[in-house]
């Protein structure tokens, strides 16, 4: 390894000019990568990490100011002519964007865009790029490399499409890749495939890479060296054993301490950054992280801490905060600095689960969607088997988490729950009552006792309405007297951690995490006993979402709600929720209490999802042996026979013989408790057994 | 509901900054002024004949010279004007209001509700309206011209309840409106206070552009003498009287209405332009990027 950098940053500023006055998106950006390396860059909305690498490539629009110096392979690029950065882009340095889909050309096949990649920059012929397109498929895990060369994008699922554009990013052998978020869109299995391709694009071009993301799991597991950006400029920057042990600033301490740990049994109180990033348009002087900071001094108002090393860690670890060395010298900790509310558990989950009642029963639930054809005459063509005979119960005062990738029905499960109407097949009980010929008045009131939260709360709040009618709905339509109305909606929004005269405001005046907890007022209102939790969090920034999810559990405290917890992610269930279950495909593969289920998971579906989730720990993120799930969610529209999950099963792959395979194809796996576990865990599958997928390591660790 | 003041400000900001939009809506107020308060600062009046004057030009006396009869042109243009900027105006925001009626309803509730106001927006649409309306002529003579402007309105409302349409498919399906529904609040209700507000903008800008589509109608018809009856009068009544003098000497009996309605459907187009561009940041024409 050479020791001159590859590519290096110093004092990068990027500026856009606004209607309200000038946005400074970075500030004063400093780093290098040197050759082979990984360096990641984390950091949340808004904090510049994307805009800094659209810099370095030149594609930021030209009204943006760019300052500062870009240095690729000793030469600069900043203020090179677009044809000149043409003939480093793609060549020396590619990128991979985090939508796959618009990042393609959809008139084109992924074959054609791939050879046009190769036929830039080398003088081959149109049939040698083909071939080599072929080959780069084939590296980046695609099956059947020569048939799918000649399909279009949409032909594509998100993981193929990310495929296809690593293989593109490799095409010309680059020195550099700048991966910006380049899993966020996707599900955690397809996560870990890509993740995996991505190292292996490495290994094989020996390129270095810049990964961008705000998930601090995969840049643990990933990079050798990590940068924290907030408010457009780093606060802290270090080898990853360094900055994820050994955080001297407030901001990554916070970070580390917001997000649930899936490898923790116990349950470790959350750290919550309170308040919001600051806007880049008129900065004040001193820190931007002052506001929110609970360590903040005089000082800190007046003068911006510069990057300093610090004296006890490994070299380059870099830390911008006037007390850094305090944290130093007492080693300290998120809970140490940031204050964790602890939340204990509700009244009611002393009395034994059996012994309370059920808040919500679903047995055998069935949703169907016809496919049809033609427009006047609707043929029906075949059916999505969206939700193929499911059941769970939930309990007062208990969370349950119900958890699968896109496309496994569970956002077809709530909405059946929601609408209140007599399912296709099956019950829906709610309180009791079943749903089945329910009278509409009787319906009605049950509304008041079942609320829902929604995924994003930029949708959820209607942005024509001030927050006081967004919140005035649910009472107003129930018929509470408009004397208590009033009262009612201060209380709210003092129970959700927002002011009172917060209420004359309207939705977009408000960052996500309030907007969030708005929602969450608005689902209070009319005190109900059983909440729908539709992915509340996962809109959210990490800092933010720490906020929300003890806010949630406090309510759950303070008033013994019963939550229903939809979720795809594993860590914030594990933190949350009483119970799991875990669905694919329609149906539910393995439920649980959450304790049962996460330590031993007997479904080898739960343990490849289990085994896909980074955890932001660099030590046992190397040191993790993965599963790693084969091809793609098989179409709800024509799911396999037997289990449905054996086409992408490992076990059905790896460890069973002919005789045992046969069973999986021809008989539908009954949920039942596996062998070797007792109490409350049970799962779909013929062959189930418990399996510590969190505790497994490689054999050598390096 | 009141109107998120900062989002007015903006409006009215980016309104302003569009020159064109400022003296299209300057024009319009303009003929308002005129054609109303006008003529009581007047000499004529538009029912007053001056009998020392037949068909003379253009004079400090009669603005607009006087008829063959001796009646005041500018009397009689502005009282034109009256009638054709209150059809416009009414007819626009009764189009407008059916539209969003019917649009809301067939998208929110689909089904046969559907199937029906969308075979009924289809059926309208082959038929032709202009004819329509010269047969029932006969209908609303002496009456009022109100049923003139109801059978305007009902020939206009289409397109627009079809794009209502699809933006209620759209918006039903967001979750402010899943969770009114969840809450149990009725549907009419979800339309009223949830869908329809926040498609405001596009029925602002839609009833701007209906009132120059309307006015246009409405001149076509009367002019062929199957809109506004006598003793009313609009712009079209009155170039229908006197369009046989464009070519004369006289010809100022023809251009003073002509070029005042090429005018206002020009102004209040430029009012509908610098409206879709203030509400509607994604049209596109406004700002340069």
């Amino acid at each position: 390894m050479s020791t001159a950098p590859l590519l290096e940053v110093r004092n990068l500023s990027v500026t856009f000019p606004s209607e309200a006055g000038p946005v400074a998106a970075v500030r004063g950006l400093s780093y290098h990568v040197m050759p082979g390396e990984v360096l990641g860059i984390v950091g949340e909305s808004g904090s510049g990490k994307s805009v800094s690498s659209l810099a370095i490539m030149g594609l930021l629009p030209a009204r943006a100011r760019v300052t500062g110096s870009v240095r690729f392979r000793g030469s600069e690029l900043l203020g090179r002519s677009d044809k000149d950065l043409s003939t480093i882009r793609g060549r020396g340095i590619s990128m991979i964007f985090q939508d796959p889909l618009s990042a393609l050309t959809p008139v084109f096949t992924v074959g054609d865009q791939i050879a046009e990649a190769v036929q830039i920059h080398q003088k081959v012929s149109k049939q040698k790029a083909l071939i080599r397109a072929v080959e780069l498929l084939d590296l980046v895990g695609i099956p059947n490399p020569d048939q799918r060369a000649g399909a279009f994008p949409h032909e594509f699922s998100g993981g193929m499409r990310q495929r296809a554009m690593i293989a593109m990013a490799i095409a010309n052998d680059p020195d550099l890749i700048i991966a910006d978020e380049p899993t966020t869109a996707l599900d955690v299995t397809i996560q870990a495939q890509i993740l995996e391709t991505l190292r292996k694009a490495q290994e094989t071009t020996g390129a270095a890479i810049i990964m961008i993301t705000h998930d601090l799991g995969v840049i643990a597991g990933a990079a050798n060296r990590v940068t924290v950006m907030y408010a457009g400029k780093p606060v802290e920057t270090g080898e990853v054993d360094d900055v994820f042990y050994r955080p001297r600033m407030p901001y990554t301490l916070g970070l580390l301490g917001s997000i649930p740990r899936l490898d923790s049994a116990e349950h470790l109180p959350l750290t919550p950054i309170e308040g919001t990033p600051p806007s880049l348009i008129h900065l004040p002087p001193g820190c931007p992280f002052t506001p929110r900071c609970p360590m903040r001094i005089d000082k800190c108002d007046q003068l911006e801490p510069d990057l300093l090393p610090m004296q006890t860690s490994g070299p380059g670890h870099q830390a911008a905060c006037h007390r850094s060395s305090e944290i130093e010298e007492g080693n300290l900790h998120s809970t140490d600095i940031f204050p964790a509310p602890v939340i204990g558990p509700p009244a009611a989950a002393e009395i034994p689960r059996e012994q309370r009642d059920v808040v919500l029963e679903i047995r055998d639930l069935v949703k169907h969607f016809p496919l049809v054809k033609g427009a006047i005459m609707h043929r029906r063509v075949g059916t999505v088997f969206a939700v193929d005979g499911i059941s769970f119960e939930i309990r007062e005062a208990e969370t349950l988490g119900l958890v699968g990738e896109s496309g496994c029905g569970k956002t077809t499960t709530i909405m059946e729950i929601l609408n209140l109407t007599k399912p296709a097949s099956g019950s829906i009980g709610v309180l009791g009552k079943s749903t089945v010929n329910m009278p509409h008045a009787e319906r009605f009131a049950i509304r008041r006792e079942l609320s829902v939260v929604f995924q994003d709360p930029m949708a959820s709040l209607d942005p024509r309405m001030p927050i006081s009618d967004i919140l005035d709905e649910p009472l107003r339509t129930h018929g509470v007297p408009e004397s208590e109305r009033t009262h009612r909606i201060e209380e709210l929004l003092q129970i959700v951690g927002l002011r009172p005269e917060h209420a004359s405001r309207y939705p977009q005046e408000f960052s996500g995490g309030q907007r969030q907890r708005i929602g969450i007022a608005r689902a209070l209102a009319l005190q109900p006993k059983l909440i729908v939790l539709d992915e509340p969090v996962s809109a959210l920034d990490v800092s933010i979402r720490a906020g929300v999810i003890n806010l949630l559990e406090k309510l759950k405290a303070d008033m013994g709600l019963s939550y229903l917890f939809v979720a795809h992610d594993l860590s914030v269930v594990r933190h949350i929720a009483d119970r799991v279950a875990v669905m694919y495909l329609g149906r539910i593969v393995e439920i649980g209490s959450v304790n049962a289920v996460f330590k031993l998971p007997a479904h080898p579906y739960t343990q490849a999802l289990l085994s896909a989730i980074p955890l932001p720990d660099p030590k046992k993120e190397r040191a993790r042996r993965r599963i790693i799930l084969q091809g793609d969610l098989p179409s709800p529209a024509d799911p396999p026979s037997g289990c449905r999950f054996r086409t992408r099963c490992q076990k059905f792959a790896g460890e069973l013989d002919d005789r045992e395979r046969q069973r999986c194809i021809d008989e539908q796996p009954l949920l039942r408790e596996p062998p070797g576990t007792g109490g409350d865990h049970m799962a779909a599958c013929h062959y189930a057994e418990g399996f510590a997928v969190l505790e497994d390591v490689k054999a050598v660790t390096s | 509901m009141a109107a998120n003041p900062s989002r007015i400000r903006l409006a009215a900001h980016r309104f302003l900054r569009r020159r064109l939009a400022v003296l299209g809506l300057f024009l319009v107020l303009l003929f308002f002024v005129f054609a109303y308060l006008g003529p009581s600062f007047y000499k004529w009046s538009y029912d007053k004949l001056d009998f020392q004057s037949f068909l003379t030009g253009p004079s400090a006396e009669h603005w607009f010279g006087t008829t063959q009869n001796g009646f005041d042109m500018y009397a009689l243009t502005m009282r034109g004007m009256q009638k054709s900027l209150i059809i416009g105006l009414i007819g626009a925001v009764i189009s407008t209001a059916i539209a969003a009626a019917a649009g809301a309803a067939a998208g929110y509730f689909s089904g046969w509700t559907d199937r029906t106001i969308i075979a009924l927006i289809d059926l309208l649409l082959v038929l032709p309206g202009f004819l329509i309306i010269a047969i029932l002529s006969p209908l609303f003579e002496g009456h009022t011209w109100l049923f003139f402007v109801l059978l305007l309105a009902a020939f206009q409302w289409m397109i627009t309840a079809r794009v209502v349409r699809s933006m209620t498919l759209s918006m039903k399906e967001r979750e402010f409106v899943h969770a009114a529904r969840f809450m149990g609040v009725p549907d009419w209700k979800i339309i009223l206070r949830h869908i329809l507000p926040n498609m405001s903008s596009f029925l602002i800008i839609d009833a701007t552009i209906n009132v120059s589509s309307l006015i246009l109608s409405e001149v076509g018809l009367s002019f062929f003498g199957f809109g506004v009856q006598p003793p009313d009068i609009s712009l079209g009544t009155l170039i229908n009287d006197h369009w046989q003098s464009a070519s004369t000497p006289n010809g100022y009996q023809f251009y003073f209405p002509a070029v005042l309605l090429v005018l206002l459907v020009l102004s209040v187009n430029l009012v509908g332009d610098g409206l879709r561009d203030a509400l509607d940041p994604n049209a596109g024409t406004g700002e340069e990027r």
